[in-house]
């Protein structure tokens, strides 16, 4: 299935990729299940997705690591927000 | 309820000023202006960076601002945050209440800005002469907004 990933804050930088359209193996049905994925990429992505470094975001709403990732769906991945 | 995320400066008066002619109903303008300071645990900050992301971060001020209107009576809010490269005590955030009395302005725009902080998809990074740092959440700011809960649920 097709996953667009988008990443902000510290992971965008450390990873140097800002968005990218991944094909995901049909066996990965959560949040948890797509970063273990991705960590298997190399060490700096091994380091950054550790499950208690990021936060997630399915379709533009906060999203917990069991929460069920579908076809299409746009993820987003990043570091603890910090506005205002 | 008036949004808006840019990289350029905002007048607070003319904000408040616009806001204010909205209505003749309004007792009370409270507003709320962050800065960025000039000295953080890492030592001097040379300049901050904030990133968002888009259609995420316009909703999510928008769940933010219906739930203060839900709790107090309010008349009218805007919210201005700013992104891109910011300079130590440039302007960041611009939260307006308008209400009919002060009660009201005071305590939804306190909320606005504590929850902002919790629930808006925003991403802060400090340079020093140490280098680089993304922050975040801060502990203190996830205590004000469980805070916040805690009221409701007592009303």
């Amino acid at each position: 299935m097709k996953i667009k990933l988008i990443y902000f804050g510290r992971p965008r930088e450390q990873l140097k990729i800002s968005s990218e359209t991944a094909d995901v193996p049909e066996g990965l049905s959560t949040l948890a299940d797509l970063l273990a994925w991705l960590r298997e990429r190399g060490e700096t992505w091994a380091q950054e997705l550790a499950d208690n470094r990021v936060r997630c975001a399915i379709n533009q709403e906060f999203s917990g690591l069991t929460d069920r990732i579908g076809d299409r769906d746009e993820v987003a991945i990043f570091s603890p927000i910090s506005g205002g | 309820m008036s949004i808006s995320i840019q990289e350029h400066d905002f007048d607070v008066a003319a904000e408040m000023a616009a806001l204010r002619s909205s209505s003749s109903r309004i007792g009370a303008l409270v507003s709320f202006v962050g800065l960025v300071r000039d000295f953080s645990q890492e030592g001097q900050i040379e300049n901050i960076y904030l990133e968002h992301y888009p259609g995420m971060t316009e909703k999510a001020l928008g769940k933010i601002i219906d739930e203060a209107t839900k709790r107090w009576n309010l008349i009218g809010t805007r919210v201005i945050h700013r992104i891109g490269p910011l300079m130590p005590n440039d302007q960041i955030v611009l939260v307006l209440t308008a209400a009919g009395h002060r009660r009201e302005a005071f305590a939804s725009c306190e909320f606005i800005i504590d929850y902002l902080k919790t629930a808006a998809p925003f991403w802060k990074r400090e340079q020093t002469g140490h280098g680089g740092k993304w922050l975040e959440t801060r502990d203190s700011d996830i205590q004000r907004m469980e805070h916040w809960i805690k009221a409701e649920n007592k009303s």
